[in-house]
């Protein structure tokens, strides 16, 4: 490790700690009042047995690659993964020759069942766009769980995707993290007890919405007032609730009298304030980054990721050094100025610099080939001198966007006791060839190339070509 | 004929050499000529004025050539991005930059290439990737026209004598978007092409009666009319964009009943309807990576689509239709192998079936002695996602190999890594500030 990188990482530290004090410190808005999630969780893993896969190439998500490596998983868990795992008697043995094994892929930028397939104007529901802040909106309120991408994205391995409102208004509403397990209702398939995200948007987006309407804001600094004041109302807010809280605790809830009005716009903000909401910001530019920095300095917030960030290799060690992380694709450019700097070694150079680097989606087509993806931005790193392992870069699209999401200590690594979400590719992913084969989350098979019966289809493209081949 | 009329519908096909003195030897190299000659290990391409002169195992290499060595590396054809707005746009989202449609009452005169700009910086960003030709055609999002005007085959290799063919082909809508331009249905779509085409046939034997007055009223202007006599005369193709198998469908109807030379492009379901599009010699220009039924009309997408219309016999070549990143085609073509497509049928489709479906492959396409010297070098498999071009050679001129992109990235490479680094608006990699 390079000098620069241990001082990055150390002051990467010390930030997290400090951040880790100020939630501690803070109780969560109206804790008392109101339950945490309105819209809880009935995830529950698909059936599963023990299962051992052995002889394979497996890149663990932490950087390390075990050759001829075994991996087990059981309850839901990874039991074990090394050189040498022992097989329990009543475990499923898969022969993984010649295959590789990654960890389930993550998209922490998916608008899948927001902008779902086909794209109609009823079910495109992911922009709340009548005011520069809807904090209020919930992105699990629009998924519509039958958008038959969901499927497309777990035969390309992903396990694990962030649902995100659009961009079109500077603060657009809370994400919902999803296990991509076919189901019925979103509930079925929220991420339990994952922390929620927010998702807000800098640049040409929201003041192209608003200015075009002659509306609030039309410009850059338009945007930077905006969110300033947001946050600024929601202390105001914050601090009435810790007041009325403060009542109940010296006289009890039956003397406090009446509590404030909630306003579940101030609640997101309120709890983006305390901690408890990971913030998701559309970002491209690396100015427009700088400044977002100082507003979250200035409201004591953590912006957990700057998503589409092309230009997130000009200001790498900055991201570094607040621990922020910066998701990217790996080539897209050019469709608007603020896309217009994009580079295809950002993602490596952003990584080799010491900061969080993640792949992201924001696309129905590209979350089906994230590995292919990273696999790109990869050797666009080696072009330019960076000597990066494929076995590091596989953290590109699991640890750290397990870290983006506050994830990180669940999934995103082969490790013991994380959950047992693992892809097993037919190749290297690295290789345009390679296909997932079997995709497990929660140690079940959610999706089996060789296997009909483990590949779900969407109630809409059930009976589409009747009695034709297909 | 009036000779203004000539002029505008005119075909004109120039292939210049432009004087290369420069003669250079690519050595040691697998050659996939995608010729005759099929595959060349350890061969020799040489290339001489602009042309390739020799290709083969054995090839003598005269001593003013300079030689590049090409062991353990593969070379190929430039790729030919068969629909693309190279020249015509360079920030989507910047209309003064975007010349691919339009909304005045001009429908099938509409001749993008006369607005290319051949120094914009998208051409640089995918030549280095190995882009070396491209049609350049209307993106079709007039609101107003279901024709939307004609397209030409230029090269990314200079900034004059650039355009190679034009017109190559004229350019229409059917399906969803051209029901949306024709107010509302399919078949207004359908009818609205076909008046256009009667139109034209009737304008064509009676120019001089239109002139005089004489002749019935037409639903298209003159410069319309004059625009698609060749096409009406199958001279030059027709690309319609549609992807329901039943537009499809319509599609070859309308072709057979007024003799057009009919290309697909989209073709979402061509699978469906592989069969007709084989038997009619309709050539397909698809995205092997729509697999989304992400609209009504391409319901039945699959990833198998390329590898279904090769099998069925149907001439396939691959645009991603984001001409930004044309360059991302071989992985387009590699995920088409991945289902089922052979590997060299894959490179065909990206390098000689848009010069065959478009009618340059005398010249392009082929690594031939004769032909025009678009030649790839690349470190690995072109359709690898990890694969670089090392070399890229458009009309036997050797390609500096930077772009935009590459000198931000050095730029800031220098700016991030070093020592004691200035800021990056110091820094001037390359010769190009």
């Amino acid at each position: 490790m390079n000098p620069t990188r241990l001082l990055t990482s150390a002051a990467a530290a010390l930030l997290m700690l400090s951040a880790n004090a100020l939630a501690e410190a803070a109780a969560p808005p109206h804790a008392t009042e109101f339950p945490p999630d309105p819209f809880p969780s009935t995830y529950q893993p698909l059936p599963s047995q023990p299962t051992l896969i052995e002889h394979a190439t497996i890149y663990t998500g932490t950087g390390a690659r075990i050759d001829d490596g075994a991996i087990l998983l059981r309850d839901g868990r990874i039991a074990a993964v090394g050189k040498h795992v022992e097989t329990p008697a009543n475990a499923v043995v898969i022969d993984a020759s010649g295959k590789f094994v990654t960890p389930g892929i993550i998209d922490v930028h998916s608008h899948l069942g927001v902008y779902p397939s086909p794209s109609v104007a009823s079910t495109a529901n992911g922009n709340e766009m009548t005011s520069p802040n809807t904090a209020q909106v919930r992105a699990e309120n629009s998924v519509w769980p039958q958008d038959p991408g969901f499927n497309y994205a777990r035969a390309g391995g992903v396990t694990t995707l962030a649902i995100l409102p659009g961009s079109g208004n500077l603060i657009g509403g809370r994400t919902v993290v999803l296990k991509n397990v076919p189901a019925s209702t979103v509930q079925a398939m929220k991420f339990p007890d994952a922390p929620y995200g927010v998702k807000m948007a800098c640049g040409e987006n929201p003041m192209r919405v608003y200015g075009n309407r002659g509306q609030f804001p039309s410009t850059l600094m338009g945007n930077v007032a905006g969110y300033r004041q947001a946050f600024a109302d929601a202390q105001a807010y914050h601090r009435q609730w810790q007041a009325w809280e403060q009542k109940v605790k010296e006289k009890g809830r039956d003397e406090a009298g009446t509590p404030p009005a909630r306003d579940l716009k101030m609640e997101t903000l309120a709890e983006i304030l305390t901690g408890q909401i990971n913030v998701q910001m559309h970002c491209y530019r690396s100015d427009e980054m700088a400044a977002l920095l100082d507003v979250s300095q200035e409201f004591g917030f953590k912006i957990a990721a700057f998503h589409h960030t092309v230009e997130a290799y000009q200001i790498p060690k900055l991201l570094a050094k607040t621990d922020t992380c910066a998701a990217m694709w790996a080539d897209w450019w050019g469709f608007k100025m603020e896309a217009w700097d994009a580079i295809r070694a950002n993602i490596a150079m952003v990584d080799a610099a010491g900061a969080c680097a993640a792949i992201h989606s924001d696309d129905a087509n590209g979350i089906q080939r994230l590995n292919q993806e990273v696999a790109k931005a990869w050797a666009a790193g080696r072009r330019a001198g960076l000597d990066i392992s494929k076995s590091h870069a596989v953290m590109w699209m699991t640890l750290n966007p397990a870290k983006v999401l506050g994830l990180a200590d669940r999934i995103g690594s082969l490790e013991k006791g994380k959950n047992a979400d693992v892809v097993i590719w037919s190749g290297d992913p690295f290789s345009v060839y390679t296909k997932a084969e079997k995709v497990f989350i929660d140690g079940a098979v959610v999706y089996d190339r060789d296997n009909p019966q483990r590949q779900a289809t969407s109630d809409f493209m059930l009976g589409q070509f009747i009695g034709e081949k297909s | 004929m009036k000779p203004f009329a000539i002029a505008i519908a005119a075909a004109f096909m120039t292939f210049a050499a432009a004087a290369h003195a420069q003669t250079y030897a690519i050595t040691g190299g697998t050659i996939y000529t995608l010729g005759p000659a099929g595959k060349i290990e350890h061969g020799t391409v040489l290339i001489k004025d602009g042309r390739i002169a020799a290709v083969g195992a054995d090839v003598s290499i005269p001593a003013d050539a300079e030689r590049i060595d090409a062991t353990g590396k593969i070379v190929t054809p430039g790729i030919f991005d068969p629909q693309s707005q190279f020249g015509v746009v360079e920030v989507s989202a910047v209309e003064s930059t975007r010349d691919a449609s339009q909304n005045t009452y001009f429908s099938a005169a509409f001749d993008v290439a006369s607005a290319i700009n051949p120094r914009s910086v998208l051409i640089p960003v995918n030549r280095i990737a190995g882009v070396t030709r491209a049609v350049v055609a209307p993106d079709g999002s007039s609101e107003k026209h279901v024709i939307t005007g004609r397209g030409a085959v230029i090269d990314l290799g200079s900034t004059t004598g650039f355009i190679h063919k034009n017109p190559a082909a004229m350019f229409a809508l059917l399906g969803e978007a051209g029901a949306r331009h024709a107010g509302g249905s399919r078949a207004a779509a359908l009818l609205k092409l076909a008046e256009a085409l009667q139109d034209a046939r009737d304008y064509a034997s009676h120019r001089d009666d239109y002139a005089e007055n004489q002749r019935r009223d037409y639903a298209l202007s003159r410069l319309d009319l004059a625009a698609l006599i060749p096409v009406v005369e199958g001279r030059e193709p027709l690309v319609v964009e549609v992807n329901r198998a039943s537009d499809i469908e319509a599609a070859l109807h309308l072709a057979q009943e007024y003799g057009l030379h009919l290309i697909v492009s989209g073709g979402a379901e061509a699978w469906m309807v592989a069969d007709k599009l084989a038997a009619a010699h309709v050539p397909v220009l698809l995205d092997p990576l729509q697999d989304l039924p992400s609209r009504f009309e391409s319901l039945g997408a699959t990833l198998h689509n390329a590898a279904r219309l090769q099998q069925a016999g149907v001439l396939i070549a691959f645009a991603t239709g984001d001409t930004h990143n044309a360059r991302n085609v071989t992985q387009a073509a590699g995920n088409a192998v991945a289902y089922g497509l052979p590997w060299i049928d894959a490179l065909k489709a990206i390098m000689l079936n848009p010069a065959k479906i478009y009618g340059v492959a005398d010249r392009v396409g082929t690594l031939a002695p004769g032909k025009v010297a678009d030649v790839v070098i690349w470190n690995g498999d072109p359709l690898e996602v990890t694969t670089f071009a090392d070399q890229v050679f458009i009309a036997g001129r050797k390609m500096p190999m930077v772009s935009r992109q590459t000198l931000l990235r050095d730029r800031y490479m220098k700016a991030i890594f070093d020592d004691k680094p200035l800021p990056a608006e110091y820094f001037h990699p390359g010769t190009n500030r």
